[in-house]
């Protein structure tokens, strides 16, 4: 599946580089882990050396998932550092940052070194952990924030247990500007969600659901705005997926205040209606939401109020989803499916090809403040080759993920990774092997 | 090749004669109550009533029966017969019943019928009236009445078609090759 | 038309008119079959109907229960209120057990939305949806229609008054989409608290007050109010529910002179209805009752069939 080899030279393909504002074609050479050229044309180095023949393919930086579970320590069953870094191989991610819900929850620096260790040792690209805002998740006292920066956190989240004492929120963000680590939340109003678990409207109404309400996200957004105001931190906010808080991120940049969104592909691919006769793999949180929410994900991305793309992949095993809709763990996997799903912006007229590679890889590098997700010459050799005419469609046994949760499953997609480089390392995309 | 069994005026000749008949053994109508059998029976029926009314002034009660819930054959199967309505507006308890059916097969249908009027009560006895009897018995039961005895092979079918379900009166016999020859 | 277009009756929703007019004509003979002296017939002798209820319930149980005992099935209840899950045994597990030992028919009633959905795509074995969540209960609804039908003659172009709580009311839901096939004018009562968001789309109209839905209604459903919402936010008590929702003597009197009062039961009195109202002349509750177990006879006949492949 991967191989060592000295040099690697690129010959022919379309090069991407939104950070250096490059598309071009020509020659990409990487020795030594590094990038060492970008020219029209390189002649073959000395000594060994790969030769990728990338005439007509994609080469971009390597993508960055600013979103992610990988699920261990402690749901092994579902996820682990070796099949969440395949997978994200798999789709083009060279970087995920994995959010602490892990158990015990990433909230101090052994798990976050137990995370680092097992992706030196079995992971396939790099794992940029995600560390607690507070101890357990439980929003009550903060983390060793230091601590866990120290360790080698990139951020601080409590992901799907949002901090819901504004108080404590508000503490948290200040705390954080001494270590200069964003601080992403999850918006949502547990209260608000009361037990809810498909969005609010036609098809909750219809199916006999709890519906969780479109405010429930969007009451949280608009704290959340107040406190980067008030606390001038670097606030990021995860997987946007409502109008009112499109509008209000929208207006928020406007008036100056310096904050950074997300959204996922399936909040701009699809609405509730997935969620058809009680599929629970389009059970998510927060929910698809209606079209007119879509739309807006859309005008978005489009407009720069919603800077990029993650995937929120949250593996789940089937006899953990095979149950009645209620009881049915929320979430889907993404990383295989993202690229292929935000290439389709660029079809719908929404974003140029640039702009969706630069969702996914400087945008996020810019977030987290780190050195990757551009083509720079001698920065880190992360890259990813793209085939963007290959057309295929999503089969369950092809995908590399521990878990098969992905309400995407027999949608035909366009566009597939063919491998990635990570640190100079070639890496074949293994689902292609698989099919 | 369709063979006319029974024409109008056959269907006529051969229902009195039931009729008497059904008089002559019963010596007369009283305690008689006549059930015709979903559907073919019913309007049978009913015409044996009012020749008998006739015939002796006294109209006999009348009655009608659905068998499809005493079926042996229900399981298996795919698409369900229609329920009809089952109404014996009387105390079957000590009644002589006949009961009638258009044509008498297998014998199944008056098996089902058997076993749905003792469910129902009890009555003194059961006679049958059959317009045509083709054969092919699969079961130890035989009319009492017939109209007419008709040798059939088994893959054959009679129609009988009757002034109350908007035909003319007539009995046909449909001449098949046996399709499994 | 002498069957179904399906193997399992999980939602009146995705019913179309013509199964449901051969689902109550079909009733209408079995309701003879109760009124015998030997109230059975042998029609699904040999076959086997598990009760499967996660929820408590008597009534539909029992009657589901009748209804396949009057056919001759054989009938076995389960009450698993979510004694399985804690044993960790998975929903599916335990109706593929059942499904082991051959039953023909599964009645289930789950607190979840989709369980029978579930299920049905699972399992071989016919599934009837006994109530589940806040989604549907298409028995009853059905056998609301059949009550309706048998009072009034028709279904079509009825005014009909929903009182209550729409919001979990799986059997307002199921009621709603029966009604709908047959072009009745249907009202909606609830606080707002109670009626699901976008309810209006279903095409029917809702109110705040019951005063105002009543005139010339000629039948009002009034459903059955669980008390432990009163707990949650939906309304303050139970007093003040029956004051703005409850129906008396002096709202009847608004209704059409021969408007029919149904309740799926059990029912509160004093809260949905005072029990002059329930006992009285327009009160339709204890018809609902027997028509339930001709309604259901007719659902187990029709599935028997087994699944059509």
């Amino acid at each position: 599946m991967s191989e060592q080899h000295k040099a690697i030279l690129i010959q022919g393909a379309r090069i991407i580089d939104p950070a250096h504002k490059r598309d071009e074609v020509g020659d990409v050479l990487v020795e030594n882990g590094v990038i060492r050229e970008i020219a029209t044309s390189i002649s073959r180095p000395e000594g060994s050396c790969r030769i990728i023949d990338a005439k007509g393919k994609v080469l971009t930086p390597g993508l960055i998932d600013l979103h992610c579970h990988v699920r261990e320590p402690g749901f092994e069953y579902k996820e682990t550092v070796a099949t969440a870094t395949a997978s994200a191989a798999a789709g083009g991610f060279t970087s995920i940052c994995c959010m602490p819900n892990t158990n015990p929850v990433n909230d101090n620096q052994s798990v976050t070194e137990f995370i680092l260790e097992k992706a030196k040792t079995e992971g396939v690209v790099r794992v940029l952990p995600i560390g607690a805002i507070t101890k357990g998740q439980k929003g009550q006292e903060l983390a060793e924030i230091g601590e866990l920066v120290k360790a080698g956190c990139v951020a601080i989240s409590d992901d799907g247990l949002p901090v819901m004492n504004s108080q404590i929120m508000r503490q948290a963000m200040s705390y954080a500007k001494i270590f200069d680590v964003p601080v992403i939340d999850h918006c949502e109003d547990l209260n608000l969600t009361n037990n809810g678990v498909i969005f609010e409207g036609n098809v909750s109404t219809r199916l006999g659901l709890r519906g969780i309400p479109a405010s429930s996200e969007t009451v949280m957004v608009a704290r959340d705005l107040s406190l980067a105001e008030l606390t001038g931190a670097r606030v990021h906010l995860a997987h946007i997926s409502t109008a009112g808080s499109v509008h209000l991120i929208r207006e928020a940049k406007r008036r100056g205040i310096v904050v950074t969104a997300e959204t996922c592909p399936h909040y701009f691919s699809l609405t509730d209606e997935a969620v058809g006769c009680f599929n629970v793999n389009a059970k998510i949180k927060p929910p698809l939401a209606a079209e007119r929410d879509r739309v807006e994900v859309l005008a978005g991305l489009a407009d720069g109020t919603i800077d990029l793309i993650a995937t929120d992949h949250a593996p789940h095993a089937s006899d953990e989803k095979e149950q009645a809709m209620d009881c049915a763990p929320f979430g889907i996997i993404g990383l295989e499916t993202a690229l292929p799903l935000s290439l389709e912006l660029v079809e719908k007229g929404v974003l140029t090809l640039p702009e969706v590679i630069q969702k996914l890889t400087s945008e996020p590098a810019r977030v987290l403040g780190k050195d990757i997700g551009h083509l720079g010459i001698g920065g880190i050799a992360d890259l990813t080759l793209i085939d963007l005419d290959v057309e295929w469609t999503v089969e369950a046994q092809e995908i590399i993920s521990m878990s098969k949760n992905s309400p995407f499953i027999g949608r035909s997609m366009k566009g597939r990774v063919l491998s990635v480089i990570v640190g100079g390392k070639l890496i074949e995309n293994p689902s292609l092997q698989k099919a | 090749m369709k063979i006319t069994i029974l024409s109008s005026d056959e269907m006529t000749r051969v229902l009195t004669r039931i009729s008497h008949e059904i008089l002559e053994r019963n010596r007369g109508a009283k305690g008689i109550v006549i059930v015709g059998i979903q559907t073919g029976g019913v309007y049978l029926a009913q015409r044996l009533a009012r020749r008998i009314e006739k015939i002796e002034g006294t109209l006999p009660p009348t009655g009608t029966l659905d068998i499809t819930l005493y079926r042996d054959d229900l399981a298996g199967r795919h698409a369900y017969p229609e329920l009809k309505k089952t109404d014996l507006p009387f105390d079957m308890n000590g009644k002589k019943v006949v009961l009638v059916d258009d044509v008498l097969f297998t014998g199944r249908t008056i098996r089902a019928a058997m076993d749905s009027l003792i469910d129902l009560g009890r009555p003194k006895e059961i006679q049958l009236a059959v317009l045509v009897d083709r054969g092919h018995r699969e079961l130890p039961i035989r009319a009492d009445y017939v109209g007419k005895n008709l040798p059939t092979a088994f893959h054959e079918k009679v129609d009988v078609l009757l002034e109350e379900a908007g035909a003319e009166d007539l009995v046909i016999l449909n001449r098949i090759q046996n399709p499994d020859k | 038309m002498s069957s179904l277009k399906r193997n399992d009756i999980l939602a009146l929703s995705e019913m179309d008119r013509e199964e449901i007019d051969l689902i109550l004509q079909t009733a209408e003979s079995f309701r003879e079959v109760s009124t015998r002296e030997i109230k059975k017939v042998p029609a699904l002798r040999g076959k086997t109907v598990v009760n499967l209820f996660f929820e408590p319930s008597t009534r539909t149980r029992t009657s589901f229960e009748l209804a396949g005992k009057r056919l001759s099935a054989d009938v076995i209840n389960i009450s698993s209120s979510g004694s399985s899950t804690a044993k960790g045994e998975t929903l599916l597990d335990t109706a593929r057990n059942i499904e082991a030992m051959s039953a023909d028919f599964i009645i289930v009633r789950h607190a979840s939305s989709g369980v029978p959905h579930f299920l049905a795509r699972s399992l071989q074995s016919a599934v009837i949806n006994a109530g589940d969540g806040a989604n549907e209960h298409p028995s009853q609804g059905l056998l609301d229609l059949f009550t309706i039908k048998e009072n009034k003659g028709t279904l079509e172009g009825l005014k009909v008054v929903i009182v209550g709580d729409i919001l979990h009311g799986r059997v307002a839901h199921s009621d709603i989409h029966g009604l709908k096939k047959y072009g009745a004018d249907i009202h909606l009562v609830g606080p707002p608290t109670l009626i699901p968001s976008g309810i209006e789309q279903w095409g029917v109209k809702v109110h705040y007050h019951l005063d105002q839905a009543l005139s010339g209604a000629d039948v009002i459903i009034l459903l059955r109010l669980q008390l432990e919402r009163q707990g949650g936010g939906y309304f303050p008590t139970l007093r003040e529910y029956s004051q703005l929702y409850g129906l008396n003597r002096r709202r009847l009197a608004l209704a059409s002179s021969d408007v029919l009062v149904m309740h799926p039961g059990p029912i509160n009195r004093g809260v949905e209805v005072t029990s002059e109202v329930a006992d009285g002349l327009s009160s339709v509750i204890l018809q609902q009752v027997s028509n339930g177990v001709a309604v259901r006879m007719a659902l187990l006949f029709l599935l028997s069939g087994g699944k059509h492949v």
